[in-house]
């Protein structure tokens, strides 16, 4: 464990990371539920604790417990506007727990037009006679029972898993309104309970869905209405043990139910990293990822989730598919794993994946750039790509998103530092003549050793200087990453004060950047005003990551649906021509959000008929029945 | 079967159209050189200041498309990269404008005194102005005026400068650049220049289409262009050329901005300056080359009236909600968008029938006057005096009741007619007779055109510069007539009153016209709906499941509406007899103009043929053009080839007569 270098930034972010964990680990020691106790002995002997010495920290069987049954994250997190009018952040998790955040209300009023008059409450808690009545396949469950894993049919189990985090999702949730979910919950505890539930589905011709974090934002957890059999949510949260690690070749066979987050604690006390770093890691699992084609922040480093795969363990309708060898790189026909990377849990569940390691790092830095405006901060982007030097992670802001960060600046304590960022607006905005409307802000991580990172920073100094870049300190660097951790917290401040809001992204060639940021935000601001949405929209952008050919661009919208009769309607067609508008010019359909039900629709002209038909064959051949019927991607 | 097809007729009479203001009555009270030297400050594109020359010409020297062409020329001609460079920078100078406000301020001077003098009033709708200057902030705008008169692009410009809008910079032929002080004159006030023809020279057209859109990409300024490519001698709007159209219209189809404002003008001239040159030129007597002492010589029109001019800015049309479900830009992403392609026949098909909406748009909007009314009054009635044989002209009362029933007439079809209500009506027509009194004779209260006999062939060639002159007045108000002329002359030519024969005969008709007049392709039907909707609505024609009848009051109307058209007829009929009787082997196209103008003259001195208007280049232009279209001729290395039998054409013939029974044979062929 290296970090006894003098920038505080790593430190600091394992301090939260321990903190955060503490909690969890609080929650976990509280007695969950009597039936925790009955695990087969036999998965309870692979449970082999390698060089790790602390214990593992799973996520309950009763998530509601700890997390929002409609809303994003932890119970105790959220934002809320305290009796002075001011936006806090509650808890003690994050950075910004407990602190106040004097720019937010007004951010909020001016951007959407929002009023803390009008207030609009969710549903405290779920009422389960809105659930309807699980079917249950009887024979499925008497034998499932004489197998031992757990399961459970109660309504606030079933629900929790009945969505992910789509908006329409959340919005119905909050308004109390429940539609087709899953009728049974089972917990497998590893490998071959995974293989049981599966035999046993087939055999009873029960559905099954897999289900890792639950933070899908493509419909993909949504059960399909129409589904009549008796449909199984498979939780795969229990399975979360790390089975051994490879020092010699850098991997770790770990099982697919493990959150990221936790990966990185117990591979971290072995000075081990994977360096994947989804925005939604504090939640998000290893068999998630592999199955949406996850991609990390860190992936200038470390690689998306295909490059860190080096062989996955899937149980499918038809049996078990692995390959016979762990190796970097194997030239035998299509690679297996690309049909199984992506398949957004449609053929089949996976449960253990060997993954590459890395030592961890020994030094961390964050920094930020300030551009004149965006075009020069994608050139400069461009260009950092083009000499292949981006660091660990490299995201360009928009302006919006500039000024939105900047509202999220909590309380500045000291008269000092409120008079450095007083002098520091004043340099860049009348010294340097910045347009403080059309500035726009890169921020970074750098990784590595020390040296190396220092000269790396310089690099990257030296080219944003050539585009108009200017240092902007490592504060604003930090803050910004913590910002994506906090800002799907925000979401639900803003649906309670009847602000709609969701995120979507893209992958698009470097020539286009420009063009897709452009008109999509305009597409959106033009269709929310012709759809009837009284009060201005908020639509912005920022590239999150670069590659030799593309970036991939993130995008934010939200309103005020006051006035509006059918709000999810007017959001769902915005969302829609927004898709359309990127399409039309030049991006992906996804970057790595994936299709799910959401994006079905553009799957064919996407991948083609022909390829559609590829797709289709490999899924008639693994699960010709639908087992895995969740109806996402085909 | 069109009746069954479902369009939703909008009642032209119903169109708003805004209330225009002089522009020239303040000039008339302040100081033009006060008004010259005002300050000006237009509202720009997205707040963006105006981009320098310099930098637009490095930013087009260094594109992407210009730098893929010259290394393609490069490898083809085996010549140095910087060689070519250098010549695409050359060509760029000689193109590019270099818009200068002092230049502009100084037209302004000197055409606020020339227009006082030359016209009675420059009306303008100050609406239209307004969606304009809202149009110019949010996105790109491309300017589309009507063009009848060099005057046109100076017209714009100067009202742009008067209500403080950006001035325009617009695609000029280079044919001005031969007139030496003007040329760079109109380059300073925003003209850029382009060669007549470029045939295969590929870098001529990567650095002239890069250029204008680098500029329409950056909302440098305004692009202004005429879709009709050259002025319109006819005064009927020209079929729309597509080359410019295409160039502006790529930026939004390969989504590099997010959308352009395209925005018809509609320029109407009372009496247009160049009036006597355009019916000459239409005879074949050439066009004079641009000089500079030529406009001086030209300086006689100052001491002429030539009325009033309206312009109408139109409703900026989107192109991004026209091409909505219309065009999948989707196939742009394939290919890097530099590399130049031909455009794929959706996006052809697209530019076209915009194009043809636009120039429809700008029809609509063009303001008639009641001479245009008088024009195609006199000139039916001069046709029938020749029937006669005699000279008589019409009386003054009757002309004008005529005229009052035919503004009636007019107005139900939707015309934008400027008829003052408040004036008596003889006044009227008393008033627009002396405007134009250089075509026109008045003896013993009667009317009638300056006529002699037709035998000698000078005689026939002055009569024909008048009727020329008059015709293009007519032409002036063709658009509002033309669905339900084409209609009258279909029932007039058909066998039966069954409303699917007069359709085969009416969409015949359109199709063999459709180079003569604007007619949106694929709008059959719906032209065919829009002419018996008007015909029914002003009580012409009845009509039942299966027949179209004629009432008894409409007859008059329908005998109006069938002369509107005949003279077109009678031409494109006269045609197709030179092709049969006169053509020889080895006809070239160049060969075509001459010969059947001997031809035409022929027919007209044997007293054969009665309309001198078909000997007008321009409709002889256009029926070849319809013939090659139509596969009757091909034109194989520049000989025209007759493709059809010889009793094929002279089928056509008839059918264009409307003697004989519309053939199947020949629908079928069409």
């Amino acid at each position: 464990m290296a970090s006894s270098n003098s920038g505080g930034s790593i430190s600091d972010r394992q301090h939260i990371a321990q903190q955060r964990l503490k909690i969890i680990a609080g929650h976990l020691q509280r007695p969950t539920d009597g039936g925790s106790a009955i695990l087969p002995s036999e998965c309870k002997a692979q449970g082999s604790k390698p060089d790790a010495s602390s214990e593992r920290k799973t996520v309950p069987r009763r998530r509601q417990e700890i997390m929002k049954w409609n809303g994003w994250g932890y119970n105790d997190s959220r934002f809320f506007y305290n009796k002075k009018g001011q936006a806090e952040f509650t808890g003690k998790r994050y950075r910004l727990s407990g602190q106040i955040i004097p720019g937010l209300k007004d951010w909020m009023e001016s951007t959407f037009g929002s009023s803390l008059q009008h207030k609009s409450t969710a549903t405290p808690i779920l009422n389960s006679s809105a659930v309807p009545p699980p079917i249950l396949n009887e024979a499925f469950v008497e034998e499932l029972k004489s197998t031992g894993i757990p399961f459970s049919h109660e309504a606030e189990d079933r629900v929790f898993r009945a969505h992910g985090h789509c908006l329409h999702e959340i919005f119905a949730l909050r308004e109390g309104k429940i539609g087709r979910v899953p009728d049974m919950v089972v917990w497998p505890n590893c490998h071959n309970d995974v293989v049981r539930v599966v035999e046993l589905s087939c055999k009873h011709n029960v559905c099954l869905i897999p289900y890792g974090g639950g933070t899908s934002v493509s419909g993909a957890l949504e059960c399909p209405p129409e589904e009549t059999r008796s449909i199984v949510s498979l939780d795969t949260s229990q399975m979360n043990r790390i089975l051994w690690i490879d020092e010699k070749n850098l991997t770790a066979h770990v099982e697919a139910g493990i959150v990221g987050e936790e990966l990185e604690r117990l591979l971290n006390e072995s000075g081990y990293c994977t360096g994947h770093e989804p925005d939604s890691m504090e939640f998000s699992s290893l068999g998630g990822w592999v199955a949406t084609r996850a991609s990390g922040m860190k992936k200038n480093i470390y690689g998306n989730i295909e490059d860190l795969v080096v062989h996955i363990k899937m149980v499918t309708p038809r049996g078990v598919i692995e390959k016979n060898c762990q190796v970097p790189r194997m030239s035998t026909g299509p690679d297996i794993h690309h049909f199984i990377m992506g398949s957004e849990g449609t053929l089949g569940v996976v449960t253990e994946v060997t993954m590459k390691i890395r030592p961890l790092p020994e030094y961390q830095k964050y920094g930020s750039v300030v551009f004149p405006n965006f075009e020069q901060g994608v050139a400069c982007l461009r260009e950092i790509a083009r000499q292949r030097c981006a660091p660990a992670s490299i995201r360009l802001m928009d302006n919006e998103q500039f000024k939105f960060g900047h509202a999220l600046k909590p309380q500045v304590s000291s008269i000092f530092t409120s008079f450095l960022d007083g002098l520091k607006k004043f340099y860049i905005t009348k010294f340097k003549g910045f347009d403080p409307n059309r500035l726009c802000v890169a921020t970074l991580l750098f990784e590595g050793d020390r040296e190396k990172v220092l000269q790396h920073e310089k690099q990257v100094y030296d080219i944003a200087a050539k585009f108009g870049g200017l240092a902007a300190g490592e504060d604003n660097g930090q803050r910004g990453y913590m910002l994506t951790f906090v800002i799907a917290y925000l979401r639900d401040l803003g649906l309670d004060y009847y602000v709609i809001g969701e995120s979507f992204e893209t992958s698009v060639p470097w020539d286009r950047v420009l063009d897709v940021c452009r008109n999509v935000k305009e597409r959106i601001v033009r269709e929310c005003k012709e759809k009837g949405v009284q009060f201005p929209a908020l639509a912005t952008c920022r590239v999150t990551q670069t590659y030799d050919a593309g970036a991939c661009v993130y995008f934010y919208f939200g309103f005020t649906y006051r006035g509006l009769s059918d709000p999810i309607h007017v959001y769902e067609e915005v969302e829609r021509a927004a898709r359309d508008e990127i399409l039309a010019s030049g991006g992906s359909l996804s970057h790595h959000h994936g299709v799910g039900k959401l994006r079905k629709k553009w799957m064919e002209e996407t991948i083609s008929t022909i390829g559609m038909g590829m797709l289709k064959s490999v899924k008639d051949y693994l699960d010709p029945n639908n087992i895995f019927g969740n109806g996402n991607l085909l | 079967m069109p009746s069954k097809t479902i369009y939703s007729h909008r009642d032209p009479m119903l169109k708003k159209r805004d209330d225009f203001e002089d522009i020239l009555e303040e000039r008339r009270n302040s100081s033009d050189l006060r008004y010259a030297l005002r300050c000006y400050t237009p509202v720009l594109y997205k707040g963006v200041p105006p981009i320098k020359a310099s930098m637009l010409k490095s930013m087009v020297l260094q594109s992407g498309q210009i730098r893929y062409i010259i290394s393609q020329v490069s490898k083809e001609m085996g010549r140095a990269n910087d060689d070519i460079l250098e010549e695409a920078s050359a060509i760029l100078d000689e193109m590019a404008q270099r818009l200068q406000l002092s230049t502009v301020r100084f037209f302004v001077f000197t055409l606020s005194k020339v227009f006082k003098i030359l016209f009675r009033n420059i009306c303008v709708n100050e609406e239209g102005i307004q969606r304009l200057q809202q149009a110019i902030q949010e996105h790109p705008v491309v300017l589309l005026p009507s063009h009848r008169s060099y005057m046109d692009f100076l017209l714009v410009s100067y009202i742009m400068y008067t209500y403080d809008l950006a001035l325009p910079v617009i695609a000029a032929g280079m044919d001005f650049i031969g007139m030496k002080f003007i040329g760079e004159m109109l380059r300073m006030s925003g003209a850029f220049f382009l060669r007549r023809s470029f045939g295969g020279d590929k870098l001529y057209w990567a650095v002239f289409s890069e250029y204008v859109k680098t500029m329409v990409k950056n909302g440098v300024a305004p692009v202004e262009f005429f879709l009709e490519g050259t002025r319109s001698r006819t005064c009927k709007s020209l079929t729309p050329k597509l080359g410019l159209l295409n160039i502006v219209m790529d930026p939004f189809l390969k989504g590099e901005v997010f959308d352009i404002s395209l925005v018809p003008i509609s320029i109407s001239y009372e009496r247009i300056l160049e009036e006597p040159l355009y019916a000459r030129e239409l005879l074949g007597v050439p066009k004079p080359k641009e000089s500079t002492s030529g406009l001086f010589k030209a300086r006689k029109v100052l001491n002429e009236d030539y009325g009033s001019i309206h312009v109408y800015f139109g409703q900026p049309v989107s192109l991004r909600s026209i091409a909505e479900g219309r065009v999948n830009r989707c196939q742009f992403n394939l290919i890097p968008r530099h590399i130049p392609r031909k455009p794929s026949e959706e996006i052809h098909n697209f530019v076209n029938d915009s194009a043809y909406r636009l120039v429809r748009a700008q029809e609509e909007n063009m303001v008639l006057k009641p001479w245009a009314l008088l024009a195609s009054l006199l000139l039916q009635n001069h046709h029938q005096d020749q029937k006669m044989e005699q000279t008589q002209g019409i009386a003054l009362d009757k002309l004008t009741e005529q005229a009052l029933w035919l503004r009636d007439v007019s107005r139900q079809y939707g015309a934008f007619l400027l008829w003052p209500d408040h004036m008596p009506p003889s006044e009227i027509v008393s008033s627009s007779l002396s405007l134009h009194q250089g075509l026109v004779r008045i003896s013993e209260g009667r009317v009638h055109l300056p006529q002699g006999a037709v035998t000698p062939e000078e005689e026939l060639w002055s009569q024909a510069v008048i009727v020329l002159s008059c015709a293009s007045y007519r032409n002036q108000a063709m658009h509002i007539f033309l669905r339900p002329a084409l209609l009258a002359s279909a029932i007039h030519a058909a066998t039966s009153n069954k409303k699917q024969e007069v359709f085969n005969t009416f969409s015949f008709l359109r199709n063999m016209f459709s180079n003569e007049f604007i007619l949106c392709p694929g709008a059959t039907v719906q032209d065919f709906e829009e002419a018996c909707y008007l015909l029914m609505k002003t009580g012409a024609l009845q009509a039942s499941q299966q027949e179209l009848v004629v009432t008894e009051k409409g007859h008059r109307t329908l005998a109006f509406l069938t002369s509107m058209l005949d003279p077109f007829l009678q031409g494109y009929q006269v045609v197709c007899r030179f092709l049969c009787e006169e053509a020889t082997e080895n006809l070239t196209e160049k060969q075509f103009i001459p010969s059947i103008r001997k031809f035409i003259v022929k027919l007209l001195l044997s007293g054969s043929l009665r309309y001198t208007e078909v000997l007008s280049f321009d409709l002889q232009k256009n029926a070849l053009a319809a013939l090659l279209r139509l596969g009757a001729v091909q034109k194989i290395k520049g000989v025209l080839v007759i493709v059809w039998l010889l009793k094929q054409i002279s089928n056509l013939c008839v059918c264009l007569g409307g003697k004989l029974p519309t053939q199947n044979a020949v629908i079928a062929r069409l």
